[in-house]
């Protein structure tokens, strides 16, 4: 895509204690067929200022891994196990009270389809600015009538709103604050939501598929902003989505789903360029080259599987070529350390 | 030849769509009946309809006690499980001694043809119109609409009751008030989805082979439609014997000595103090029926509705 | 931009109730039976010099249209008619009555509001627990339940049995009351009369209840679907995301939505208000035009039932047109 420039991220260097820790966290879903396992041990350590990319097919779990590090894994899910480790807190075992505060503050989140995601009822303005409200970003000036104090504190939310508006590129903010959602565009709405999750400046930002339902185009101008605010505030970014070109442009690092499973992990050069698993593998080779020229595609033989009845073992080996008689044994697999901090999930590894 | 071996294709289908439509509709209704089993309050809900109706049917059968003459000694007598009852008139007698079990089996043959006429009719007025109305649109269409929007101004019971002020009591005259303002919900209900039936493929298909208008409409479209119309006229049922019972307690209805629910209920009012069952009775008949269904209603809507093409 | 809207919707409303007075007049004229022969039927023998004066008096030997025409006329400015049977200017009767039967239906919209809103909303957030299942079978039972049979049975354990709320009328026999508006509840507050309030809010608890239950449960039922389809949206996985309390997820983001379609449905029910208000008026006792009009039609008063049927139909448009209104203001894609 023109135009993304990429931070050259350094892993090794800097030895700071990871912003975001995940620690083998199960999310599970009660369903009339059965339980179905919708994240199944995710692992992952993530420093502030890195961007990471979660690919996989839909129902892999992606989601449902972004809405667990939340807890807003709606109901009857629930996490089953694992822990979520934010700045060190285990977040799983928060009070709510103190989870609502991280919420927005800390942590924020984008999701899919910009419309929905909207209150269609209120103002851009007004939802901006409620994010602001329940965290109290505005402080109070020093006025000392209640009067004085609340116009003081209304005008100062108010131009924070414009700011932010201003910052991810809504163009005559001071209008558009107005508006409501359905008057705007795709693009402006993405903007908007993106807006809402900057006001309280996060640490962390949690995108689901946020450019999945936009133009090619505007794909580009929301991962730009999105690059900007990871340049200029230090933002974390964890990127969902099943676009692996998205990914290899904009992320550092990638984390490979399927069926709940984590399958692979490393920097986003390395996992491209020498694929461990053999579902990365398989995921790699039904891109089609735009230099080279092709004879066929080869895309993996065989369905997603329904994830309340899997068989037993590793979830991809009914469609794996590599596939050895212990992948199908009902025993867990365990995420396998190689060099340069790459982490892959399969028997081929296992020593 | 080669011009109605071309031409052949489509009209076949819309000949063998008349007997596949069939054997669809005998399949369909055991799937029915088989949703139906899924849920057992609509099905409790239908077989207390079911026996309604053949209480209705039965009515004679039923009991040795005359409906519409009474025992004047036997007067407000109390169910047969409080004291002072008995067991020949188990649901007590009203004031002019007439036995109420009985009087209230009759009254369900009336409070049933009511129902049904006037939703049936509803629907086939609705229906016609709507389908008329929607399908031709223009002068048609713009001067039904008018009418059926001029008619809802008025609230339901309003009408009712001024319809009936001026055409005076009884069956037939009630028939044509719950009707009047009936139609309009089910013309409504039928000229959208008509409209909206219109822009499909089949209509265009069924046009080019030079159906003719009316075929079009009724062996193509209706039984599209058929079923949201009569998933409403299930639901509308209820209303409309429950508005019979209102028209007759004020007197508007169907006038004594004919047993009628709703004016059992209103005298009963005059004993309320001493024979409470006079006017309780009656009105726990209308609730159980339309209770029934309405929740015979539901089940069918919720059976129906994920379905409503069942092609 | 909204002012447009809403004086669009108030213009419309005129036509409607021309609409509506012609209707009714054609259907007073076209009744089999010469009108002044059935409104005599009352007094004594009457000579035939007196029956062609009242004709002409009230114009009935004119062509059909002019009589419309005048009707019309009458209509706009007020005048409604007279009574050949209680002897008065129709508009002066129904005057008197109305505002009892507007309490009624205030009363009785107060009290469905009061029981839906609350039920809705809770049925909705603790979807399929033992509160949502128990509301969504009253609400069952109280669309099946004919008002009239419940108003009695209300009168048979309240007052009768229970002896806690009185049996009819709207305040208790002797109660003085300054009257302003004629709404007892109203005009008692105004003028601090205690009693006068408690003994009017007595009276109309039953009456209300009545008249309002079936309206309550069809408002509950659509507010409950309307709020867990709009609990299932994203935004308010957004409104949780930013860190909201539950609460004000559900009051503020969800409710406000939700609340769209129910609206219209409040709006339909006030109709169904008005029409069952004659029914509960007259198990009552209640001193309304409900009351009056079923009377009136015994006594074949038809310019009265005419009247009164305007009158009713007015009310309705108007507040359906507050309903309108309502919509446009809380949903804001109908601005453009």
């Amino acid at each position: 895509m023109p135009g993304l420039d990429r931070v050259e991220y350094q892993p090794v260097d800097t030895p700071s204690p990871p912003l975001l820790e995940l620690k083998d966290l199960v999310t599970v879903f009660p369903t009339r067929r059965g339980l179905v396992r919708a994240v199944d041990g995710m692992s992952f350590a993530m420093r502030e200022g890195e961007k990471l990319g979660i690919v996989g097919e839909s129902g892999s779990g992606k989601t449902v891994t972004l809405l667990s590090i939340l807890r807003l894994v709606p109901h009857p899910g629930k996490i089953a196990r694992g822990e979520v480790l934010f700045q060190g807190q285990n977040l799983v075992h928060k009070a709510r009270a103190e989870m609502r505060k991280i919420r927005g503050k800390e942590i924020a989140m984008i999701f899919q389809d910009p419309l929905t995601t909207l209150n269609p009822v209120f103002t851009v303005g007004e939802q901006i600015r409620e994010s602001m409200r329940i965290h109290n970003i505005v402080s109070s000036p020093d006025g000392c009538f209640s009067g004085l104090f609340r116009r003081g504190k209304r005008s100062a939310e108010y131009e924070r709103v414009i700011r932010v508006m201003r910052d991810v590129g809504i163009p005559s903010p001071v209008t558009r604050a107005r508006n409501y959602p359905h008057q705007f565009s795709g693009g402006m709405q993405q903007r908007a939501i993106t807006a809402i999750a900057l006001s309280c400046e996060p640490h962390l930002l949690l995108a689901d598929e946020p450019t999945t339902a936009l133009d090619v185009t505007i794909q580009a101008q929301i991962m730009d902003l999105l690059n900007k605010i990871n340049r200029e505030h230090g933002t974390s970014i964890i990127l969902v989505t099943h676009n692996l070109g998205l990914v290899a442009e904009f992320c550092d690092t990638i984390i490979v789903m399927y069926a709940g499973w984590m399958m692979e992990k490393g920097t986003v050069d390395e996992v491209i360029e020498a694929p461990k698993h053999p579902y990365t593998q398989g995921l790699l080779r039904c891109l089609p080259h735009i230099s080279e020229k092709q004879e066929k595609i080869y895309p993996i033989p065989g369905l997603v599987p329904d994830l309340a009845q899997l068989p037993p073992g590793c979830p991809f080996s009914p469609r794996c070529d590599q596939a050895r008689p212990e992948c199908r044994e009902d025993r867990p697999i365990p995420l396998t350390e190689l060099d340069g901090g790459r982490l892959v999930r399969c028997h081929l590894y296992v020593r | 030849m080669e011009t109605s071996a071309y031409a052949k294709t489509p009209v076949d289908r819309l000949t063998y769509s008349w007997r596949v439509r069939l054997r669809l509709m005998r399949r369909n209704f055991a799937y029915f009946l088989t949703e139906l089993r899924r849920r057992p309050l609509a099905l409790v809900g239908g077989i207390v309809v079911l026996a309604y109706l053949l209480a209705a049917v039965l009515a004679p059968h039923l009991t040795d006690h005359d409906p519409t003459a009474g025992n004047l000694r036997q007067r407000l007598l109390p169910p047969a499980w409080e004291d002072g009852g008995e067991a020949a008139y188990p649901l007590g007698t009203d004031d002019q001694g007439r036995d109420i079990l009985t009087r209230i089996i009759f009254g369900a043959r009336i409070s049933l043809a009511v129902g049904l006429l006037s939703v049936g009719i509803s629907v086939a007025a609705g229906t016609a119109l709507g389908a008329l109305a929607g399908y031709w649109r223009g002068l048609l269409d713009d001067v039904l609409s008018r009418f059926a929007d001029l008619l809802l101004a008025f609230p339901f019971l309003i009408f009712a009751i001024g319809v009936m002020a001026f055409l005076g009591p009884g069956f037939l005259n009630l028939i044509a008030a719950l009707t009047f303002k009936g139609w309009v919900e089910f013309f409504r209900l039928v000229r959208g989805e008509m409209m909206a039936e219109k822009t499909k493929e089949y209509v265009e298909a069924a046009k080019v082979v030079g159906q003719s208008h009316p075929s079009i409409i009724v062996a193509e479209i209706l039984p599209n439609i058929i079923q949201s119309v009569f998933v409403l006229g299930t639901l509308r049922m209820g209303y409309m014997i429950i508005m019979e019972a209102s028209l007759s307690f004020l007197g508007l209805g169907i006038q004594p000595p004919t047993p009628v629910w709703g004016s059992m209920v209103a005298a009963g009012r005059d004993y309320l103090l001493t024979a409470w069952w006079a006017s309780t009775l009656p009105g726990i008949a209308i609730l159980i029926l339309v209770l029934s269904i309405n929740v015979f209603g539901e089940g069918l809507r919720d059976i129906l509705d994920p379905r409503l093409r069942i092609e | 931009m909204r002012a447009v809207r809403v004086l669009e919707r108030v213009l419309i409303t005129i036509p409607i109730m021309f609409g509506v007075a012609i209707v009714v007049f054609l259907f007073m004229r076209l009744t089999p039976g010469d009108p002044v022969d059935i409104m005599m039927g009352q007094g004594g023998a009457v000579t035939t010099g007196e029956i062609e004066q009242l004709r002409h008096e009230f114009h009935l030997d004119e062509p059909l249209p002019v009589q419309l025409w005048l009707f019309l006329k009458g209509a706009v400015r007020g005048d409604l008619g007279y009574s050949y049977v209680q002897k008065r200017p129709i508009g002066e009767l129904i005057g008197e009555r109305l505002p009892a039967t507007i309490e009624l239906a205030v009363g009785a919209l107060f009290f469905a509001l009061l029981v839906a809103v609350p039920i809705g909303i809770v049925s909705a957030v603790k979807q399929r627990s033992l509160v949502d299942q128990i509301s969504m079978a009253g609400a069952f039972l109280g669309t099946s339940m004919p008002a009239f049979w419940l108003g009695i049975v209300l009168i048979l354990l309240f007052s009768v049995r229970l002896r806690w709320l009185p049996v009819q009328g709207r305040i208790d026999y002797g109660t003085e009351l300054q009257q302003v508006t004629g709404l007892y509840v109203l005009d008692s507050l105004l003028t601090r009369n205690w009693t006068a309030l408690i003994s009017s809010l007595r009276h109309l608890v039953l009456p209300s209840v009545s008249l309002g239950a079936a309206a309550a449960a069809i408002v509950a039922r659509v507010l409950r679907s309307s709020m867990v389809e709009t609990l299932r949206q994203d935004y308010i996985t957004l409104a949780r995301a930013k860190g909201q309390v539950e609460f004000l997820v559900v009051m503020k983001h969800a409710l406000r939505n939700a609340l769209i379609p129910t609206v219209t449905v409040v709006g339909l029910q006030v109709g169904a208000l008005l029409g069952g208000n004659m029914i509960v008026e007259t198990v009552f006792s209640w001193p309304g035009l409900g009351r009056m009009v079923v009377q009136a039609i015994f006594e074949r008063d038809f310019p009265l039932v005419q009247g009164a049927v305007m009158v009713y139909a007015f009310t309705y448009v108007m507040a359906n047109l507050i309903v309108d209104i309502l919509y446009t203001t809380l949903n804001p894609k109908i601005t453009l």
